[in-house]
């Protein structure tokens, strides 16, 4: 296996006119391109800024003059490196250190590009940042690296969407996100993760190993995380927040679906250091196939965490007598006064429901559809406009041939 | 003549080792109105269900045409698209889904298998209101998940809004009076009502000949031990409200 392959030979594109076809095309089949997400964003002028990142370098980078205006800095980490190398020497492997994991270390080790974000102190992000990563030489790992910096009093919404092309053989995707909320900022995290899931019989697809951690450094600070997870053979990936100032909130919207062969291993940490934290878990997933879906989460107040609260939410979905789902939390406090909520429901989509819904004229996949996103409604809803309209779909496309 | 729209020979159909239609044989042309009335557990909902396609039943017997066209050999779905339409003795709740979505995919999946278009959403929205108006429905009923946490009258509204809206060729109702209020009554008497034409047939389950003097029948049966055994005119229905059913208990054969 390679760790590092630049894609060959082109030059980096200076206008999306030069991108490759086949990532326009995902984009399109996902029902966001670039227009439209222009058009959603509103009359006057478009408010995504794109950086998106093919095995590992970043080729189109888009609206970066606007944000400049404000000092917002949004560009590859490699340029970062270059160029604002004081900020990056300050946080980088501050909220995950080099040695925190077997794949953490393998990205530092070799990462090789991914996505710079500063917001300074008092501005809120006028356009949601934008990077579509996607996969497409063979026998690639992808290894990109994410930092994204909340000043004081900030705010910034940040998409990560992932995509990947069909490969027989296995593909490693091991990156490393770390976010900084400083005083007052708040950062949103959204993920649509859609990486070839291998094919009907378990085939290929993408290993999905992902370290991403958010640290809430300042006091009364917020970092939220949505993902929604459709695509890759085996998924380990628990974003987390570090809730280290006092009154800092942490949140995590998940739903994680899993068909065919997929194994997904995904949930949060809430670590609760500071004060008055709280933080909120909801996840939601769903099992078909001969798929395995584990939630996996912990929450736990520090000695020193007073007055610590958490509230945890877990649905489990199956369709099918042939898949699993599992719920495992690990809950710790060490101190008295936090108060830690957790429920968990496990459901299948019943007949009647699926009757019901095809009396009306729905055929089995179009139900399944419908129910499912009815059942993950809630965490949907903290999906950025363009990204729920574009994961109701993607719903769709992943459960296609769990029926019948 | 012009085919009958629903046409049911000689109907069996057990669930695991027990029939429970046994040899039920009905005839709805166009633009008429049939109500059927039986005992609890006579088999009526069963007829709606084995009509409707759910699988949970065998049929060993008999054929049902819809409009001419052999319907036992669709799927629910397709009978759905076809113009068949089932309103529930007990509707089915969608969470998450708000009734507005659920009308809209509705719509769309029968439009699309008819190889029409999908529907504008301002015209989408203008027959929702339209349709909503006469049946008391408001803006916020339509925004909540289906069925969910709806009040026994709302769900019964719910079911004919849906027929409203689905504009189906034949209509069953399965109980769709039972647990409405006397006001609720006529609302969704006068909704039905509204929704007969002459090509369109309906076939009303009801336990209660209260609901005949607003829907008034044009046919009458009475259902027993899975068949229909008497058929009549809607006096057929004062003479068992009066009586009971014991005069129509199936002799044993
Ligand atoms: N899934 C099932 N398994 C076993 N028996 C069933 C099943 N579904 C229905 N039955 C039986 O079939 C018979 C007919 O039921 P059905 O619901 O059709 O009656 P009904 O005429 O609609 O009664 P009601 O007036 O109370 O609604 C009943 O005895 C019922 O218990
Ligand atoms: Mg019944």
């Amino acid at each position: 296996m390679y760790f590092y392959a630049a894609p060959k030979s082109t030059p980096a594109p200076t206008s999306l006119d030069e991108v490759d076809p086949e990532l326009l095309a995902m984009y399109d089949k996902l029902g966001i391109p670039l227009k439209e997400r222009e058009i959603l964003a509103g009359v006057e002028r478009p408010n995504v800024a794109v950086d998106a990142v093919m095995d590992s370098v970043s080729v189109v980078t888009t609206f970066r003059e606007e944000l400049a205006k404000v000092g917002i800095i949004f560009c590859s980490i490699s340029e970062a490196i270059r160029e604002h190398a004081e900020l990056v020497q300050k946080y980088l492997g501050s909220v995950v250190p080099v040695t925190d994991n077997y794949y953490a270390t393998l990205n530092s080790a070799v990462f090789t590009d991914g996505s710079f974000v500063y917001i300074p102190k008092g501005v809120r992000c006028p356009m949601e940042l934008s990077t579509y990563f996607r996969i497409n030489e063979k026998k690639t790992g992808q290894f990109e690296r994410t930092l994204i910096i909340a000043e004081d009093d900030s705010y910034v919404s940040y998409l990560e969407g992932c995509t990947a092309p069909m490969r027989d053989e296995s593909q490693l995707h091991a990156a490393v996100v770390e976010l900084v909320a400083l005083e007052n900022a708040e950062i949103k995290y959204s993920t649509v993760q859609n990486w070839y899931p291998g094919d009907k019989d378990g085939k290929g697809g993408i290993y999905n190993f992902v370290t991403k951690r958010g640290d809430c450094r300042g006091d009364n600070s917020k970092i939220s995380w949505t993902q929604v997870e459709t695509g890759s053979a085996i998924t380990w990936k628990y974003p987390s927040c570090i809730l280290r100032g006092d009154n800092s909130r942490g949140e995590f919207y998940s739903i994680a679906i899993s068909n065919g062969y997929q194994q997904v291993d995904s949930g949060t940490k809430m670590i609760h250091l500071g004060k008055n934290t709280s933080s909120r878990i909801i996840a939601k997933g769903i099992a078909a196939g001969f798929s395995d879906n584990t939630y996996r989460g912990q929450v736990s107040a520090h000695a020193k965490a007073k007055g610590a609260r958490n509230f945890t939410q877990c649905d489990s979905l199956l369709i099918g007598d042939k898949c699993g789902a599992h719920t495992v939390p690990y809950i710790e406090s060490r101190n008295a006064t936090a108060v830690f909520e957790h429920e968990a429901t496990t459901s299948k989509i019943s007949d009647d429901q699926m009757f019901y819904c095809q009396q009306r004229g729905l055929d089995g996949e179009a139900a399944v559809a419908l129910i499912v996103n009815g059942f993950v409604r809630d965490v949907l809803q903290h999906l950025p406009m363009e990204f729920m309209v574009e994961s109701q779909k993607l719903i769709a496309i992943s459960l296609e041939g769990s029926v019948g | 003549m012009a085919n009958p729209i629903l046409e049911i020979r000689n109907l069996h159909a057990r669930i695991e080792d027990r029939e429970i239609l046994k040899g039920v044989n009905l005839s709805i042309p166009a633009g008429e109105l049939h109500a059927v009335m039986g005992r609890n557990g006579s088999g009526k909902s069963t007829l709606s269900y084995v009509l409707a396609g759910k699988d949970d039943y065998e049929i060993t017997e008999g054929e049902v045409l819809l409009d001419g066209v052999d319907l036992l050999a669709m799927e629910p779905d397709e009978r759905a698209a076809a113009g068949l339409f089932l309103a529930f003795q007990y509707p089915i709740e969608i969470p998450g889904v708000s009734t507005m979505t659920f009308l809209k995919a509705a719509m769309n999946a029968q439009r699309k298998s008819r190889g029409e278009g999908e529907l504008s959403t301002p015209d989408f929205m203008r027959a929702v209101k339209e349709a909503g108006a006469t049946l008391n429905i408001d803006a916020s009923m339509l925004k909540r998940p289906l069925n969910v946490g709806f009040s026994g009258g709302e769900k019964k509204r719910a079911e004919v809004l849906q027929m409203a809206l689905l504009a189906p060729k034949m209509c069953i109702l399965d109980e769709t009076d039972s647990g409405l209020d006397i006001d609720a009554l006529q609302v969704v008497a006068k909704g039905v009502n509204g929704l007969r034409t002459a090509q369109r047939s309906m076939l009303v389950i009801t336990h209660y000949q209260r609901l005949l003097n607003h829907i008034v029948p044009d046919v009458v049966h009475v259902f027993s031990d899975g068949r229909i055994v008497e058929s009549g005119d809607k006096s057929l229905a004062l003479q068992l409200e009066a009586k009971g059913y014991a005069d129509f208990d199936s002799e044993p054969a």
